[in-house]
């Protein structure tokens, strides 16, 4: 079966290019994407509005952030559940050394450091500890969290400079429009890491250890490193998403973030990252992470209840999921 | 063709299409009550599919299947059960961390008498009892609570018997039943079968052992690309006549031939490596261009001397040099550096990155090699690749091909050419041609020979004597984790080399020394 005649071949070839884009994983989620926006813009008049427009991308990018990192780490069949902890812990990591009187750019760094750290022994657990992913994330999400309020007794920081606020809250007119600074971070985070991940030795390696750890690590590849990199990577990201959150919030709550875990990875797999691993992309995790958002925002602007929302977006992922899988088999 | 009526079991004309290709063309197929039947073919000649119908994974595009005569529709897997149709996959349907009587007794355990059984409670004591039963009735010498994940291969491929007989199955299918086993379980295996034989139970046996064949089988049906080539009773059969059936063109008949390579000093050696329990104190070495074959029954420590070797599980003690200074070797990171291969036993769970692209596949342990500073250098890559396949002749559609959708022998391929670009000084070879076909295997085996020639040392590990006795140059023999005896090509036999492996030759030795004792 495997020896196909070659004028077979060639024409496969050609139909090949056309077919690949709808066999594309990112093709059907851009399409769902593209759906609701045209529906919003048809149905409410306030969607399309750039305030409306941004007000979404603004309030997505630390979710999209995080889960380009959730997204590398579910490719090698794990999964981090800290992220939402991550995220309140970096930002009051932060927070505490500005109102110190650290200068901002040290106290930024200061909060990446937090998310690094916890990312590293996450990793740390899962490869030399041997712990399950669910196991030792869940560990560091409950620990994570429990620091947040025990430094704080419950309160939050407050009064955080102007300077770090800019980060979360300036705008960058481009034209006549005013776009929002965390989405320029989210774009450019989005192409490095999407470089990382398909240009890069280690971006290979990520796919190899997802798709076969054994196989990965009897070619001669230490997956323990790929491991505690990919963990410590979305810890990182996950702090550059806390960070932004912070400033643009402008306090440091310790339950900031509190649950976020479940967007983070919802946006991860809707984007279509697949839990059984080797598979994923960062452009697919970015249309998730939006039709998240849109779903949100969308929502309420067609006048279903707050109350109702989560229902709702419990459903679209398992629908996007559930099409997903059908996509694939029918391959 | 007999009567229908007469055969147990008989499929006419049946054919199936996958898009793209006629899997199956009007396939004439019968077995008789008591009849051991070997299918056999080139990988990809429709086997599978065949017996697939047969056990209701697949529905058949045309032709009539009659059991006694009765012309019958198989529905699905459940319904092949109910017509008493049971098959065997080479890759177990066994739950590992259950007992072996919860296994043959899967979904249709025994149910409790009284109360118990309005709550659904299982019979524990009975379904143990009938188990053990069914166990002994296949010549299992294991207890039915045993967990499956505790017993050897050979012992959960006789849980899986038992589970047909529970079912009470007629007809008996085994996809490659021996792929697994050694030399001794193989035998114990065709015990049983004949035990089957004798409760006239039909046995299909689908192999790509020939020998096989001949020992167990009463009849012999070729598949060629999906349809019927021969039929032959065995005492007609020749292998050379199978061979010609299966490939459609003349083969030559002494398959496992190495070609003379020039062999150069030892330039490898391993001393006293031991692993917990399965490996104790093995020393040999090994010369540029040689091939060194591992031989020796299932469980005698092969495949495991290989992964401590290459650094795969961890070593208690013992030493590896290569060209006269010793290597630490941890991991396979390690043994990579210091000029290792390993082309394992398992292909698609540890050898290949099913779903990967081809090119991927082989270029995974050279990755720094196709790239400056992390970044991946795709038309490198992808020059190697093509390399690699044009020299291996791997037959892909394309590099972009997920490794999943390639046969086993050019899976096999992929494995060997990822090696190839490391530049090996050592290429373990554990079991490299199991469950591929001829002619793949013929392709290998003159691999083998050709990397040999270009100074290469080969260590390759094979279950199958005449593969073993064909392309070693020596054959280090290994029982119960010892080396046993190290042959040079001239003085092996299959005799003496069962010998050895089946620790018998210890005995003989013991039984001389205490002779002289007692003289």
């Amino acid at each position: 079966m495997s020896s196909v005649s070659t004028a077979k071949v060639k024409g496969r070839v050609r139909s090949a290019a056309l077919r690949d884009i709808f066999a594309r994983q990112e093709f059907g989620v851009v399409m769902i994407l593209l759906v609701m926006v045209v529906f919003l813009s048809l149905y409410t008049d306030t969607f399309l509005t750039s305030t409306n427009i941004f007000n979404i991308l603004r309030a997505f990018s630390w979710i999209a952030i995080s889960a380009f990192g959730q997204c590398l780490v579910i490719i090698t069949t794990g999964v981090d559940l800290s992220v939402g902890s991550v995220m309140g812990l970096s930002g009051l990591a932060s927070a505490m050394l500005l109102v110190r009187g650290v200068p901002v750019p040290l106290a930024v760094v200061g909060g990446l450091a937090a998310g690094f750290v916890v990312g590293m022994a996450n990793g740390l657990m899962i490869t030399k500890g041997k712990l399950p992913p669910f196991i030792a994330t869940l560990g560091t999400l409950l620990m994570a969290r429990g620091i947040c309020n025990g430094l704080t007794g419950g309160w939050p920081v407050r009064d955080l400079p102007q300077s770090f606020r800019t980060l979360g809250q300036h705008d960058i007119p481009i034209g006549n429009v005013g776009v929002p600074l965390p989405l320029i971070f989210v774009l450019i985070l989005a192409v490095i890491t999407s470089l990382f991940l398909s240009r890069t030795t280690w971006g290979y390696r990520i796919y190899a250890v997802g798709g076969n750890e054994e196989a990965t690590r009897l070619s001669g590849i230490s997956t323990d490193k790929i491991k505690i990199m990919v963990y410590t990577l979305c810890g990182l990201l996950t702090a550059v998403g806390g960070v932004l959150m912070t400033a643009r919030l402008g306090v440091a709550a310790p339950l900031a973030g509190w649950g976020y875990e479940l967007d983070v990875i919802a946006a991860a797999v809707v984007g279509g990252t697949s839990f059984s691993g080797g598979e994923g992309t960062i452009l697919g995790v970015l249309v998730g992470a939006a039709i998240m958002q849109v779903l949100r925002t969308g929502l309420v602007l067609v006048g279903v209840s707050a109350y109702w929302l989560q229902a709702v977006q419990g459903f679209v992922i398992v629908t996007a999921i559930m099409l997903d899988q059908l996509r694939k088999r029918r391959r | 063709m007999n009567e229908p009526a007469k055969y147990l079991l008989c499929m006419e004309g049946i054919s199936k299409a996958f898009p793209g290709v006629q899997a199956l063309d009007k396939v004439d197929f019968e077995v008789d009550e008591g009849e051991v039947v070997a299918l056999v073919g080139e990988n990809g000649a429709g086997k599978s599919t065949l017996m697939k119908i047969l056990c209701g994974a697949y529905r058949k595009d045309s032709g009539r299947i009659l059991i006694y005569g009765k012309e019958t529709e198989i529905e699905s897997p459940h319904h092949a059960q109910q017509l008493k149709i049971s098959i065997i996959y080479q890759e177990f349907n066994l739950t590992p961390n259950q007992s072996a009587a919860a296994n043959v007794f899967l979904s249709r355990e025994p149910r409790q008498r009284g109360v118990g059984r309005f709550f659904n409670l299982v019979d524990r004591q009975r379904m143990e009892q009938e188990a053990q039963q069914l166990l002994e009735r296949v010549g299992a010498r294991v207890p039915s609570t045993a967990l499956i994940r505790d017993l050897s291969v050979a012992e959960q491929q006789m849980v899986e018997v038992a589970k047909s007989l529970a079912v009470d199955a007629r007809i008996i299918i085994m996809d490659e039943p021996t792929s697994a086993l050694g030399e001794e379980e193989v035998e114990t295996l065709f015990d049983i079968i004949r035990t089957l034989k004798v409760q006239g139970i039909a046995v299909i046996f689908i192999t790509h052992r020939l020998d096989e064949v001949f020992r167990i089988a009463d009849r012999i049906v070729v598949l060629r690309d999906g349809q019927r080539a021969g039929d032959l009773p065995i005492d007609e059969a020749t292998p050379e006549e199978i061979i010609r059936l299966m490939v459609g063109r003349e083969l030559v008949t002494d398959m496992f031939h190495k070609e003379k390579a020039e062999i150069g000093e030892p330039f490898f050696e391993v001393r006293n490596l031991t692993g917990r329990g399965t490996v104790r104190d093995v020393s040999f070495t090994l010369r540029r261009g040689e091939i060194l074959g591992f031989a020796g029954l299932v469980g005698a420590g092969r495949t495991e001397t290989a992964r401590l070797l290459f650094g795969a599980d961890r070593k208690e003690s013992g030493e590896i040099l290569v060209e006269g200074k010793p290597v630490r070797i941890n991991a396979p990171e390690d043994a990579v550096n210091a000029g290792l291969s390993l082309v394992p036993e398992d292909r698609s769970n540890q050898g290949l990155v099913l779903g990967l692209a081809v090119q991927e596949n082989i270029v995974l342990p050279t990755l720094d090699n196709h790239a400056r500073a992390g970044w991946v250098n795709r038309p490198a890559l992808r020059r190697t690749s093509q390399e690699y396949v044009d020299r291996l002749n791997i037959r892909t559609p394309s590099l972009q091909q997920k490794a999943t959708y390639l046969s086993g022998g050019n899976q096999q391929k992929v494995v060997v050419a990822k090696w190839l670009a490391s530049n090996p000084k050592v290429l373990i070879l554990d079991e490299p041609t199991r469950g591929i076909d001829v002619g793949a295997k013929a392709e290998v085996h003159a691999l083998m020979s050709q990397l040999a020639q270009t100074g290469i040392g080969i260590i390759m590990i094979s279950s199958e004597l005449p593969e073993i006795l064909g392309m070693s140059d020596r054959i280090l023999v290994m029982s119960e984790g010892r080396v046993a005896a190290i042959l040079d090509r001239e003085e092996a036999t299959q005799e003496v080399i069962m010998t050895y492996a089946s620790g018998e030759a210890e005995n003989q030795i013991v039984d001389q020394t205490s002779k002289g004792g007692d003289a």
